[in-house]
């Protein structure tokens, strides 16, 4: 699946497409198929997003998505090396999810 | 040190209200990311991986406790609490937000600091001796002059779209410590034969994806037509750039593609054209800059004993602190690599700190080291055991400078969009693996130095271990180097062979290391084993 995701222009953080807007969380990432480069144009131009691109994700058992490469996984949870610092400072099994 | 005239402050402050304006219309729509980001570039701001990233200039590495003062409420303030010293003296935050960058460049300006040309196709800082003006063996204080270049360089019209980036070097010593030859151009200040004080002048060096070791192309150019020999180097440079390629913009590229000796006729040729032009700085303003950077008052009649029967602060100081040129005094190092520690990292609290020690005890001056640490450059032996105290109560007082913890790593792909794997990880695991302090002094002077990507930020090629984390078909892998050097002994690093993963790189690391200590002669560093055997009984330890 090809889902869309790029930065939030005001405040530079990480988002994700989910069909109806920009969400913080990879989890809510919908597959964006052939609609991609008309969804990054338009929200792109709107400013609703920042250096808009699309990546390969695969859907998991959990329901969750997880990008093919782990550059995209580091960006959907934070830095590996500061797990205070991402989005899921509690959970122990993130940073695992990552590599 | 240098203080901002009405001038300075009036162009930073203007540039601040600039870019304040170019934030603002983006932000409402009226400039697009392609029209933006060359502006935002300019004035050293990134888009990272998670946010933002701020890169803030430190020139030459110096500060004093009001500008460390600064930082650290921009970390708390605008950041996640701390910030990161980079392999160019600078420092970096990494969770900046758009419409706060503004605010937070002009709180620089209140302190004379600035993000300018930390980024983009210009002139970068200006990196010197991290122990300029303190350091027992320098002919003098190169930072007059790298302030004198910095200010003729900053928003010249030549140097403002210049092919690519340009990085400058400056010392006054026979050690380099500021890697050197690893710069596009390099000066290292000398006398001749008749006592005059001029430069050595290297270039065509630096790192990245095509490295090369600068030339010498000027064994001596009198002090006074220094900046006609830069000019003459830039010049050459922006008539034959490849501008239609960005991996063969460097100038490293065009003097490797002349050759030294076109390279250098081709400079000598344009000397002499600037020498008619009466571009170079007056004495007048030499002498007005040099000014700034008078020693301090030094006590005289101190002792140079220290009361070394606390054995953890002994230990201390004979790694962490150098001879300083004042009898008496003493130069400390502060480490930012703690064993599982990002290197460079700092938090707010520590920055003020380390800005209270220097207050009090070093002239109110500090230094940013391109091996990402910090020093307090002039203290008196007497207040030593009393820094070390409080370094240790702050988890500052690790033991390792030079030493195989003591290693540089870019921010690699935790948080760079460059990278390609991570660094920060890899260097953690090496420093656990030689927590030991018995094993790291019996190991000796050995500098790794880890990127996450063929930029080459933390410096691999020169690294007496490197390492170069590569993609590979989308998994993280490592090429593991040996054999290079940043210091006056400057070399390239090569490649072993075969990378590894993260766990096996820490592993080839370590066989490496336990086969130089088998191997090494009495007094031979890591390097020097290495220089005398080469590369074949490495190999045989890391590969089998």
């Amino acid at each position: 699946m090809k889902i869309l995701t790029g930065n939030d222009l005001k405040t530079g953080a990480v988002v994700w497409w989910d069909g109806n807007g920009w969400s913080l969380h990879v989890e809510e990432a919908v597959d964006a198929g052939e609609h991609a480069d008309v969804i990054l144009a338009t929200e792109t131009a709107a400013c609703r997003v920042n250096g808009g691109y699309a990546i390969d994700a695969e859907p998991e058992a959990d329901g969750r998505v997880r990008p093919a490469h782990i550059k995209d996984r580091i960006r959907a949870l934070g830095p590996t090396v500061r797990p205070d610092l991402t989005l899921k400072p509690a959970d122990p099994n993130a940073g695992s999810w990552v590599i | 040190m240098y203080k901002y005239d009405q001038y300075d402050q009036a162009m930073v402050d203007a540039r601040v209200e600039e870019f304040r304006d170019q934030t603002r219309r983006r932000i409402e729509g009226h400039l697009t990311d392609d029209q933006f980001k060359p502006l935002r570039l300019k004035n050293g701001l990134y888009l990272q991986l998670h946010a933002y990233m701020l890169r803030v200039a430190i020139p030459y590495g110096t500060l004093d406790s009001r500008q460390m003062r600064k930082l650290a409420h921009i970390a708390r303030t605008y950041d996640r609490g701390y910030g990161h010293f980079t392999t160019r003296q600078n420092i970096q935050y990494n969770w900046i937000k758009l419409d706060e960058a503004p605010d937070i460049l002009a709180e620089l300006a209140t302190v004379e600091m600035h993000a300018i040309q930390t980024s983009g196709e210009s002139i970068r800082n200006i990196s010197a001796d991290q122990y300029a003006g303190a350091a027992a063996d320098e002919i003098c204080d190169p930072r007059p002059w790298a302030e004198l270049i910095r200010q003729a360089t900053t928003f010249h019209p030549e140097f403002s779209y210049l092919p690519r980036k340009f990085k400058i070097a400056v010392i006054a010593t026979p050690e380099d410590r500021a890697a050197l030859r690893w710069h596009d151009c390099a000066l290292r200040i000398v006398h001749n034969e008749k006592g005059e004080e001029g430069f050595e002048v290297y270039a065509g060096g630096g790192m990245g994806r095509t490295p090369f070791i600068a030339y010498l192309i000027r064994d001596f150019c009198p002090a006074k037509h220094i900046f006609s020999y830069i000019q003459a180097i830039l010049r050459v440079w922006n008539l034959h750039a490849r501008r239609d390629n960005i991996h063969k913009q460097r100038m490293k590229i065009l003097v490797h593609d002349l050759g030294e000796e076109e390279f250098r006729r081709q400079v000598e040729e344009q000397f002499q054209h600037f020498l008619t032009l009466g571009t170079d700085f007056p004495q007048a303003e030499y002498d007005r800059i040099a000014a700034y950077f008078t020693p301090p008052p030094f006590e005289t009649g101190l002792s140079d004993e220290i009361d070394r029967s606390d054995p953890d602060f002994a230990l201390w100081v004979d790694r962490q602190v150098v001879a300083h040129k004042a009898p008496g005094y003493a130069i400390a190092n502060i480490s930012l690599k703690p064993i599982s520690g990002i290197p460079g990292d700092i938090s707010a609290e520590q920055m003020e700190l380390v800005a209270d020690l220097a207050e009090k005890y070093s002239f109110d001056e500090l230094r940013a080291t391109h091996v990402q640490n910090l020093v307090l450059p002039h203290v008196r032996k007497q207040d030593l055991y009393t820094i070390w105290q409080a370094l240790d109560a702050a988890g500052l007082a690790n033991v390792n400078l030079d030493l195989v913890t003591d290693i540089i790593a870019c921010p690699g792909l935790d948080y760079c969009t460059l990278a390609n794997a991570r660094s920060i990880p890899v260097a953690q695991k090496i420093a656990e693996r030689f927590a030991d302090m018995d094993r790291q002094l019996d190991v000796g002077e050995l500098k790794i130095k880890i990127s996450g990507c063929i930029n080459a930020c933390g410096h691999h090629h020169a690294a007496h271990i490197g390492i170069l984390g590569v993609d590979r078909k989308g998994t993280e892998n490592y090429q593991l180097l040996l054999g290079g050097s940043g210091a006056e002994d400057t070399s390239q690093a090569k490649i072993t062979g075969p990378g590894f993963d993260e766990a096996g790189i820490v592993d080839a690391v370590e066989r490496t290391i336990e086969r130089y200590r088998e191997l090494r002669e009495p007094g031979e560093r890591f390097l020097d084993t290495y220089r005398r055997v080469g590369m074949d009984p490495f190999k045989e330890a890391i590969y089998g």
